[in-house]
């Protein structure tokens, strides 16, 4: 009788069994790859807004300060959102007739609010606090990026865990002094690690242990 | 530990060495549904596979988008992510208790007490923690209807103009208003002006728990009718005959703060006062007692005239008093104490009673000293019952054709006997402003929604006369008005705001109008609104009616006793959700009142828990299940009113029994003699006693105080610091220790924290099934211990949150790391780590881990969703979660803290809990600083921590209970 398996059947069990190996991990990696993809982070994908509002305009090319709008990120948990009489401030003189600023000017007529798209989202069971961050010395642009050249804005970096812990494990290497927050295109003078240890010092920064502890964010 | 080794126990059945687990049928998992190997192996397959492609699907989809709504033009002062708060007072039965409300962009969602306001001094109670919850409910009237069809404002004005039109011809003969205490003065004011224009109309007030007794005890004793204030701070011996005076009134909260200060022990120089209570059913006063009687509610009588006649009060013959042994005694103490000793009866007491304990005060020479009495705060006098009967009869004989019901719910709380639905509808035109659509509302053709006082401009007096300014939170949910702004119709007035309404009247009493005006509003009391002090001498004519005659006794007859809800108060409550689910205190009943019995009676009539008789009164009778009270006097029984809705809502509707169905008139607090029968019938209660059993150890710790003065240690241990022999590492060194004292010598078991939390915490309500089958959420369950023969045992609270301990059983068994210890000592809760496998539950020697096994938390109601505390997330299914010693509080002290680059502040963080205690018993803090206040009192010797054998090291540790009894009474519990 002869047998059933040929000679080449050795060839491919090898095959099949270290291939299957293969495959799990080139699964696994696709896998993180595919939750740290914008497809489910949303980074880097541009929101389309009901007003055409352009940061790149208003902060690179006028230069107005991020806390001129965000006025609570100082003092609060939330940046602030601007109301609509903060956009008429200016555009019930300048652009008071342009087409695309209709919504702006329905929204202060009628007394509606303008219905803003989420850029940065973190999950419900996360506490953030913007006001700690900027007085231990975070700057805006660390967190969201070069807004003066974004048109519309994107979420700049992932907002997963992974990237909170990444700062929260070692912070200094993103510390600035407090005056240079909201600079957009500060560089430190010195190393940033000897600077930053020294910030973490001034600042009263709490250990990575404890800015790990799960209560940090969690509630 | 076997059983009966224990001094202490938690139910008749455990004393008695019988079982002591959940119900039987009320098993965790429903009966019937316990599937077979081959289903479980079929249905876990299924699951698994099914939760892999959820999680599968879960995790491959981004986030649902959101938006973000900004102002148009935002209102001054409102920084998004930052609360602010506001003074404001919430009428309760017509008296204030003064509130701060915290508002989360525009919501208010968590209430404290007012730290200026007589009536609170910074405390609140459970109703008041509920009321945010009473603000959103879906189930409160929401449009003006006329006879059920929805209608308008202006279409009520119109029609309520007509009649009086033609009232005016008769000067408002036919005209009446009917309203409940009211001590606001704006609408007072009003109500006189309205009898001004015409003298003809009346103005009627009731209450189902008033205060006629009060007052008729007054004008007995001092020819007039005052108001009788207590100082429990300056009293070493109280006798409260009847007296709840920790749960009734509304000055309670007041009561619970000073009686409280005299309880609790710092230095063994400091004097601890002495509570004797005399008492039917067994109330949180008794149960703080240090000596107390079981005597049936008609007893009292004799026993104050026993003690008058002792006290020698003129015109009191020595009674027998051979059946209360210890009455020589206790009146011994009492003049002893002389002006620093207090005697004070019970609301449910006739008017005699109250008169004979004014003239014991005076012979004490207490008044003055921890009695005192001012001219009464309600602006309307008279007896209410009476005038209520006044009105029934006129409606009868059809000599109202106009009836105005300013809140209130005569149609339910009036006396059965009064038949008020019946007469109410000879009256033609009746109309009713109240919060629900109820059972008044379903019998007048036009229902005017009430604003809810978070959400109307109004005020109200305190207990002492301080009035408050309510500010309102929030405008009209469902453009309700206030009574103020009805009034205002009635008056013929151009249509007002009650703002200005408001003002008006206060315009007329500030000499520096606005600045007057800011400050009331901004503190929430007006300065030097308090009645002032009247000196009172007894009458030289002092009489009081001779006692009624002891029914004779009939086995198969009891005194049956009537007494107001400790959660749904009359009723008012009842679609309050957090308020139906508070365990009741000492019964721990939720969703059902019962008739409550002594075990001995409960043997008598061959009674079980949950089995159903029949209360007949005359020839009134309803059906109601039975509970045994252990404490409960023989010879009585005791049934709360405010239950058996009908109208409430869909939270409160068919839950428990209508006791008002046989309260009549002629006896409106106590039934001399009820008939009761056994029907055969059972009925399941909801009670929460036996759930997160710690099975029999001996928890509650207490001494005597002439024990602790000479032997401080002998129940406690203070912190020393010493290793115990753990096989875990000690816990670091770290800036911060959070951790927790709770004094049992000043808790009284009131539930003013288990509320607070609930809403501080967005803990869910379960409903009644649920917590039958031991399901209840509450992160902070308050256990109730008695200790000695059922007849008259001692009874002991003892709040227990997470003990947050440094080696906590939870954390070493969870395998996904959801449950972890932070860096200060918090045992935290990730919800959105945990998978629910429930290890560290069980692992939990102190039971205080709670799971959702259901959806409980609604997801789905847009106004149940405003109640929320967005610091807190809300759990959904399959979560575990429990005490987080307000995590998001230290939080936000601590970002607060170092944004101003120092250290926190000892007391600086307030858990919700602490915040509302009105005894001060619990205290959190700091550990690790030896001047915080939580260590000097974990300093004490009374200082002890839950189940120490387990080496857990619980960062929330207890102060032992101490009882100050009199060395001369035999302990004859």
């Amino acid at each position: 009788m002869s047998q059933i398996f040929g000679r080449r059947m050795n060839f491919i069990s090898r095959f099949t069994i270290f291939g299957a190996v293969f495959v799990i991990v080139a699964v696994a990696i696709a896998a993180g790859q595919i939750v740290r993809s914008p497809w489910l982070t949303e980074a880097h994908v541009v929101r389309v807004q009901p007003v055409p509002f352009s940061h790149k305009h208003h902060v690179g090319d006028i230069g107005i300060d991020c806390r001129y709008c965000h006025t609570s990120v100082e003092d609060s948990s939330f940046a602030g959102i601007p109301p609509t009489k903060t956009c008429m401030n200016c555009h019930s003189q300048v652009y008071s007739d342009s087409p695309a600023l209709e919504p702006v000017r329905q929204s202060f007529r009628n007394n509606v609010p303008l219905e803003w798209v989420r850029v940065n989202n973190l999950p419900d069971y996360v506490y953030f606090d913007h006001s700690i961050h900027l007085n231990k010395g975070v700057a805006c642009v660390t967190c969201h990026g070069q807004v003066d050249q974004m048109p519309l804005v994107w979420r700049e970096n992932t907002l997963t865990m992974e990237w909170c812990l990444d700062c929260h494990r070692d912070p200094a290497r993103f510390i600035r002094p407090r005056g240079e927050i909201f600079a957009l295109h500060w560089q430190p003078a010195e190393p940033q690690r000897n600077l930053g240890s020294r910030l973490m010092k001034a600042y009263a920064i709490r250990s990575s242990e404890e800015l790990t502890n799960c209560s940090t964010c969690h509630r | 530990m076997l059983r009966g080794e224990t001094e202490f126990w938690r139910t008749v059945n455990e004393y008695n060495g019988e079982f002591n687990g959940l119900q039987n049928g009320t098993d965790e998992v429903t009966p019937g549904t316990v599937p077979n190997r081959r289903e479980f192996l079929a249905w876990m397959g299924n699951s698994f596979a099914l939760s892999g492609i959820l999680y599968g699907l879960s995790g491959c989809t981004s986030a649902p988008p959101e938006k973000i709504v900004p102002y148009v033009r935002p209102p001054e002062d409102v920084v998004p992510g930052k609360p602010q708060y506001f003074a404001t007072a919430m009428p309760f039965s017509g008296y204030g208790i003064g509130l701060i409300a915290q508002s989360n962009l525009g919501r208010p969602i968590k209430i404290d007490g007012n730290p200026y306001h007589p009536a609170s001094l910074g405390a609140s109670d459970a109703i008041a923690q509920s009321s945010v919850l009473g603000l959103y409910d879906p189930d409160r009237a929401q449009a003006i209807a006329s006879s059920g069809i929805i209608s308008t404002w202006h279409s009520f004005a119109a029609a309520l103009s007509m009649e009086l039109i033609a009232a005016r011809a008769d000067s408002g003969a036919g005209v009446r208003i009917l309203t409940e205490t009211v001590t606001s003065p704006t609408l007072a004011w009003q109500l006189n002006r309205f009898l001004n224009q015409y003298p003809q109309a009346r103005w009627i007030s009731y209450e189902p728990f008033g205060g006629d007794n009060e007052r008729g005890g007054t004008r007995l004793a001092f020819g007039t009718e005052l108001d009788t204030q207590f100082r429990f701070e300056n009293a070493n011996v109280i006798l409260a005959l009847d007296s709840d005076f920790l749960s009734d009134g509304p000055a309670h909260i007041r009561h619970s703060k000073d009686f409280s200060s005299r309880r609790r022990i710092a230095a063994r120089s400091d004097s601890m006062s002495r509570l004797y209570a005399a008492e039917s059913v067994m109330t949180i006063t008794g149960a703080m007692a240090d000596h107390r009687f079981p005597v049936s509610s008609m007893e009292i009588d004799g026993i104050a005239r026993a003690i008058a006649a002792r006290c020698g009060v003129q015109g009191i013959p020595l009674p027998d008093s051979t059946r209360w042994p210890w009455l020589d005694l206790v009146v011994a103490d009492l003049q002893r104490e002389a002006r620093h000793s207090l005697v004070i009866a019970g609301p449910q007491q006739p008017p005699a009673v109250h008169a004979l304990v004014h003239a014991i005060n005076d012979r004490l020479g207490s008044i003055g000293n921890t009695v005192i009495f001012t001219d009464p705060v309600a602006a309307h006098l008279g007896n209410q019952l009476e005038s209520l009967k006044l009105l029934t009869d006129e409606m009868d004989s059809g000599r109202v054709d106009t009836l105005i019901i300013l809140s209130g719910n005569p149609v339910y709380t009036a006396p059965a006997d009064f038949e008020f639905s019946r007469h109410l509808d000879k009256v033609p035109f009746k109309a009713r402003l109240g919060l629900y659509s109820d059972e008044t509302s379903a019998r007048c053709q036009w229902h005017i929604p009430e604003s809810h006082f978070l959400e109307s401009w109004g005020d109200v007096r305190a207990y002492d006369g301080t009035a408050s300014i309510i500010q309102p939170l929030i405008n009209p949910l469902f453009e309700g008005k206030s009574a103020i702004e009805l009034m205002s119709v009635l008056l013929g007035e151009t249509p007002q705001a009650g703002y200005d309404i408001l003002r008006d009247y206060w315009g007329q009493h500030f000499n520096d109008f606005e600045s007057s005006w800011q400050q009331s509003v901004r503190d929430g009391i007006v300065i030097g609104s308090a009645a002032p002090l009247r000196s009172v001498r007894i009458r030289k004519d002092f009489h009081v009616p001779d006692a009624p005659v002891q029914a004779a006794s009939d086995p198969a007859s009891l005194e049956l006793v009537f007494r107001s809800d400790p959660c749904i108060f009359d009723g008012r409550f009842a679609n309050n959700g957090w308020l139906q689910e508070l365990p009741k205190p000492l019964t721990k009943l939720t969703w059902d009142n019962a008739a409550l019995i002594s075990p001995e009676k409960a043997n008598q009539l061959n009674c079980a828990n949950g089995d159903v008789v029949e209360i007949h009164n005359g020839e009134r009778a309803i059906r109601a299940p039975v509970w045994i009270l252990p404490g409960h006097a023989l010879n009585s029984m005791t049934v709360s009113l405010g239950y058996g809705r009908t109208h409430a809502g869909q939270t409160g509707n068919g839950h428990g029994f209508n006791t008002y169905a046989i309260r009549k008139s002629n006896a409106i607090w106590v039934v001399p003699s009820a008939r009761i029968r056994k029907t055969g019938d059972r009925m399941s209660l909801a009670c929460t006693q036996t759930h997160q059993n710690m099975e029999g150890r001996d928890n509650v710790r207490v001494m005597t105080l002439a024990d602790y003065i000479h032997n401080p240690d002998s129940e406690g241990h203070a912190e020393t610091g010493e290793e115990t022999g753990s096989l875990y590492p000690r816990f670091p060194e770290t800036k911060y220790a959070w951790g927790m004292s709770i004094d049992l010598a000043s808790c009284m078991g009131c539930n003013a924290c288990v509320a607070a939390c609930q809403a501080e915490n967005n803990i869910p309500v379960v409903g009644k099934e649920e917590v039958e089958r031991g399901r209840e959420m509450h992160w902070i369950r308050i256990d109730t211990y008695f200790q000695g023969s059922p007849q008259n045992p001692g009874s002991y609270f003892q709040p227990v949150p997470c003990m947050h301990c440094e080696d906590a059983p939870c954390e070493v068994v969870c395998p996904v790391g959801a449950t972890t210890h932070s860096s200060e000592g918090l045992n935290e809760m990730t919800y959105n780590r945990c998978v629910g496998t429930r290890y560290c539950s069980n692992n939990c020697p102190y039971k205080v881990r709670r799971f959702n096994f259901l959806e409980y938390s609604n997801f789905d109601s847009a106004r149940l969703k405003l109640v929320a505390n967005p610091e807190v997330t809300v759990r959904s299914r399959g979560v575990m979660e429990k005490c987080t010693y307000c995590v998001q509080r230290i939080n936000r002290a601590r970002i607060v803290a170092e944004e101003q680059d120092r250290s926190l502040r000892d007391g600086e963080i307030v858990t919700a809990c602490q915040a509302a205690c009105p005894a001060d018993a619990i205290v959190f803090g700091n550990i690790h600083d030896e001047k915080s206040r939580v260590s000097v009192l974990k300093s004490q010797p009374r200082n002890y921590s839950l189940l120490p054998e387990l080496n857990t090291r619980p960062r929330t540790t207890y102060l032992a209970r101490l009882t100050n009894p009199n060395p001369e009474i035999a302990r004859g519990r």
